[in-house]
């Protein structure tokens, strides 16, 4: 079978898998599962431009993510005037004071002598700005929580249209990209790798700790849809008339609704960012990253500036998850910090790209719908599986209970086999790289 | 005639599927004897004597160690057999002690190696007084020594040299040389690749001349010098 | 008084526990560090190795206290400690035999690996929580302190007390004692003398005869015993849950960067650098501050410069600084 060949087929498989899901299971669940496939295939392309093109190991994946859904929040909520009257200005005036010590300690660092000097002048400038930056931001930061806290205490968003807040998530992530990058590019490649792991979890200890922004583990709820609600479609004669003629309740039919509403966002969003990867692959920008890629020495020796060229792939990849992170949120209506879990939100990203094919964007789309297939439907074949087995059990065993609660985690196991497997006998991918 | 020492016998090969660098080349080594190679940059001196040390495919040809074939042995297995060998680069545990270097040269041993270092130490003194420093303190000489020392930890009965004397001072190689003339009355074969053609083939029982992976020139140290073609061609008039 | 008071006070929570955690740290970082030295790998696979030795050794401290055999006055988990060992090992083993080893002979690059121990550590993730669950699980028994708070104020008539916990001396007197171990193996074997061979100079350690696969073989029991050893002493220092000990690569990552990766040495100081940098960031001074200057000038805050929600930035913090101005670390990295 020819490669284009193989691509369809690989395609169809998955949209037959989705609508075996509408059939056996729901519609529902059908939808559900494309919805966050979308998602995830914008995902694994951002990956697969940093990883199958250039070759950089972002193990931050969820950072980025997170900081996209930080966004859907300060673009689209409602700003809680309360709030802003008690501290608003001052803490924007403490966030600025922070930058400018962060700036003046860098500044110390370059202008001053190296030794001791150098050291005692940074730890001074440090102090000082650290003690003074408190000094503004935290009675500001107290005022503003102290503001309703059970409904708001956060400062709220700047109630613009939640749509715009997907290209904001972009510029979010690229800006934490844009520093990362900065400190670990160009230095062994298992660096950056690491420093991504480190910024992913201070995003997400943030996002957990600094109410005044996000609410923190209070959760941010009811963030402003970019489709009608449920209940208001059901209120909606012509809707009802019309679900009714295609012989749905209006119940079923205002949730199948919104979904398809959002695939076709999803859709959209993914072929405009699919058409421009392809581009840029295909552009001598792309051939240029993958000659870096696979042989770094030699274009280092003619004369190209590598680590200038990874920061800016790096920046791209990650902002392509910022705006993934962003559409998640808005889907859900919800921020809730405690859900970002690495292993679902980063090393499961990794394993799709694998599977699918790292630097093919069309494999790592592929790898995105087929391995969030895997880990939506795992988790009830394992629970079936599990039922199975312990069927001769007697109904009050304790291993039998145990078994069963265990199920939940054999996706963990079977990603980690599927991942193994894959790099060992097809490490190219299904869809391999041109 | 009997076979030499150690023959690599009208070897042809290269690295792994790539194109043949030797072509039909023959370097051998008579017992306790020094063989040079020499020959223009590119001409495969170094492939030529990783080839009989088993680090390439030779494709076709055989190399003969005491008339027994070892082609196909690994480079590992050559050691037992008691070929030494000192890489050109990173040839020490730049890490470790001197005497930790000597130790694991000796690794394979499994009787009492002590006399063989002392034997090491007495041909080489600077190293006794080091024994404790790790060999990546030392200088560019010194290194060289602990290289050719951890190979001597064997006892092999050939001893392959890749440019030992590469980057080190004039004075510096002019010790090495002596020490290395000292090594071969000992009864060990020397086979060597050298940059420094003339003072080399001034020690050489044996030269050989390689130009673009084959034998240009061959014949004892003295002959080689003495040639006019060679002198013209190779060695700066 | 107050500034003997205020010593106290500081090496009640900040010295004692900051070497406590330095030294679970720094075994850590060692097992870290070995992987890299001699297989040339960043394992991300680390966190969860030591969570499931660890959950073997609360297993079998279950089933040892369940039958009733303790240590005394000392936690029954030292007891369990060598089956924890010896399952991890054969873990270690066969996923080195099963997945390792092939990339080992293809001679592949270590970010290949490094993905690969991202599956790796998928499995054990799976494995860990689908045997005993993901949450907190408490099995440390015995004599609780060493020292009590009250005891020390008897002791000394001083008004702070100190307390010293029976597993932050545990800890310590087991990382001593390890450390030891180890370094005299590394310095003084000839197993140990290869592998430091084969970290240094790979290619001339084959030369030498050395059996690589030999060389991998001990370095995954070691990184075994060291995992499972460290897993176990932060278990009983705090608690075992696996999610803790996959966010523990972090801090163990930045110690053996910070040390240089591959070098022993370093990942001890690391261990420590980083776990008392988190300790005293995370520290509220008030207390301290309070003893130690006039009346008039004690401070009304915590002063605390960061909640301790923000430790991991703090490891971040100081593995940035040093991939800014010394990417090989405090001591020079690679090479065993």
């Amino acid at each position: 079978m020819s490669e284009t060949g193989k691509t369809y087929a690989l395609f169809a498989m998955v949209v037959v898998l989705i609508i075996g899901t509408g059939v056996v299971q729901s519609w529902n669940s059908a939808l559900f599962i494309l919805n966050m496939g979308l998602i995830s295939a914008i995902m694994a392309l951002g990956v697969n431009l940093q990883w199958g093109i250039a070759g950089l190991l972002n193990v931050g994946i969820m950072g980025f993510v997170a900081l996209g859904g930080l966004a859907t929040v300060l673009v689209s909520m409602d700003p809680v005037p309360d709030a802003w009257d008690a501290g608003g200005p001052r803490l924007f005036l403490g966030l600025a004071l922070g930058a400018a010590s962060i700036l003046a300690v860098v500044m110390a660092y370059a202008k001053l002598p190296k030794g001791w000097a150098r050291i005692i002048g940074v730890a001074i400038v440090a102090i000082i700005g650290f003690n003074i930056t408190r000094g503004v931001l935290d009675p500001a930061v107290q005022a503003v929580e102290a503001v309703n806290p059970a409904l708001t205490g956060y400062l709220g968003g700047l109630g613009l249209p939640v749509l715009i807040a997907w290209p904001v998530g972009g510029l979010f992530a690229a800006a934490a990209a844009w520093v990362i990058g900065k400190t670990a590019l160009g230095l062994r490649s298992d660096y950056l790798a690491i420093a991504t792991l480190g910024i992913s979890e201070i995003i997400i200890a943030i996002l957990k700790n600094e109410d005044w922004m996000s609410r923190g583990v209070k959760n941010v709820i009811g963030i402003p849809r970019p489709l009608p609600y449920e209940i208001d479609l059901q209120a909606d004669p012509s809707f009802v008339e019309r679900a009714a003629g295609l012989g749905l309740d209006p119940m079923t039919a205002s949730t199948l609704y919104v979904k398809i509403g959002y695939g076709v966002l999803f859709a959209i969003v993914l072929g405009i960012l699919l058409v421009l990867s392809q581009l840029a692959l295909n552009s001598p920008w792309g051939r240029m990253m993958r000659a870096i890629r696979d042989n770094e020495t030699a274009a280092r020796a003619m004369g190209k500036n590598v680590t200038a060229r990874h920061l800016q792939v790096f920046v791209l990849g990650s902002a392509i998850c910022g705006i993934a992170g962003a559409m998640m949120t808005t889907m859900d209506s919800q921020l809730t910090p405690g859900s970002y879990q690495p292993l679902r939100f980063t090393f499961l990203i990794w394993v799709m790209v694998i599977v699918g094919g790292s630097g093919n964007n069309l494999g790592s789309i592929l790898g995105g719908f087929l391995v969030w297939f895997l880990w939506v439907q795992v988790e009830p074949l394992g629970a079936g599986l599990m039922n199975i087995i312990t069927m001769p059990m007697a109904e009050d065993s304790a291993i039998r209970a145990h078994l069963l609660e265990g199920a939940a985690y054999m996706r963990l196991l079977t990603m980690g086999v599927f991942l193994l497997v894959m790099l060992r006998f097809s490490p190219k991918g299904l869809i391999p790289e041109k | 005639m009997s076979d030499p020492f150690l023959i690599g016998d009208c070897m042809t090969g290269g690295y792994g599927k790539g194109p043949d660098i030797l072509h039909e080349c023959t370097i051998a080594v008579e017992k306790g004897e020094i063989a040079v190679i020499v020959g223009p940059n590119g001409a495969g001196k170094s492939t030529a004597m990783k080839a009989v040390f088993g680090m390439l495919d030779v494709r076709q040809g055989a190399v003969r160690l005491q008339g027994q074939d070892i082609t196909k042995l690994s480079p590992q297995d050559r050691v037992l057999k008691g070929m030494g060998f000192v890489p050109q680069t990173h040839n020490i545990f730049t890490s470790m002690t001197v005497e930790e270097n000597l130790e694991m040269g000796a690794f394979i041993r499994t009787d009492d190696f002590r006399p063989t270092m002392e034997q090491v130490y007495d041909l080489f003194p600077i190293l006794r007084d080091k024994r404790n420093q790790p060999a990546g303190e030392l200088s560019g000489g010194q290194r060289q020594q602990v290289a050719v020392g951890r190979a001597l930890m064997t006892k092999p009965s050939v001893l392959m040299l890749d440019e030992p004397t590469a980057g080190v001072s004039p004075i510096v190689m002019d010790e090495l040389f002596d020490r290395i003339i000292e090594v071969a009355r000992t009864g060990i074969s020397i086979l060597m690749v050298e940059q420094n053609a003339r003072q080399a083939l001034e020690i050489a029982d044996k030269g050989y001349v390689l130009v673009q992976g084959r034998n240009a020139f061959t014949g004892t140290g003295q002959d080689l010098l003495a040639d006019a073609e060679v002198r013209k061609s190779f060695l700066g008039g | 008084m107050d500034f003997l008071n205020a010593l106290v006070v500081l090496a009640n929570f900040v010295v004692i526990p900051g070497i406590a955690y330095g030294s679970q740290l720094a075994l850590g970082a060692l097992g870290v560090t070995l992987v890299y030295g001699v297989l040339r790998f960043s394992n991300f696979a680390h966190g969860d190795t030591m969570a499931f030795g660890t959950m073997v050794v609360v297993l079998v401290t279950w089933w040892m206290q369940s039958v009733g055999i303790t240590f005394g006055p000392l936690p029954t988990a030292l007891l369990a400690l060598p089956v924890g060992i010896a399952a991890t090992a054969v873990l270690m083993v066969g996923t080195d035999r099963m997945v390792y080893r092939f990339y080992r002979q293809k001679k592949a690059e270590p970010v290949v690996y490094l993905i690969v121990s991202l599956g790796v550590m998928f499995i054990m993730a799976g494995l860990v929580r689908f045997i005993i669950g993901p949450n907190d699980q408490s099995f440390s028994d015995g004599e609780r302190f060493i020292i009590k708070v009250r005891d020390f104020k008897q002791m000394t008539g001083l008004d702070e007390g100190l307390a010293i916990k029976t597993t932050q001396g545990i800890t310590v007197v087991t990382a001593i004692v390890v450390v030891a171990v180890l370094f005299w193996f590394l310095n003084n074997t000839r197993t140990g003398k290869s592998m430091r061979a084969f970290s240094d100079n790979e290619d001339l350690a084959l030369l030498s005869g050395i059996n690589p696969e030999r060389v991998v073989l001990y370095t995954w029991l070691i990184v075994a015993a060291l995992a499972t050893i460290a897993g176990t002493l932060y278990g009983l220092d705090k608690s075992f849950k696996p999610f803790v000990y996959f966010q523990l690569l972090l801090p163990i990552f930045a110690a053996a960067i910070v040390g240089g990766l591959g070098n022993p040495l370093g990942a001890i100081a690391g261990g420590f650098v980083i776990a008392f940098s988190e300790v005293t960031v995370t520290y509220a001074w008030k207390k301290v501050i309070t003893y130690v200057v006039p009346d008039a000038w004690a401070p009304e805050g915590l002063v605390q410069l960061l909640s301790t929600e923000y430790k991991f930035a703090v490891s971040f913090v100081i593995l940035v600084i040093v991939l800014l101005i010394k990417p090989t670390g405090l001591f020079k990295g690679k090479a065993l």
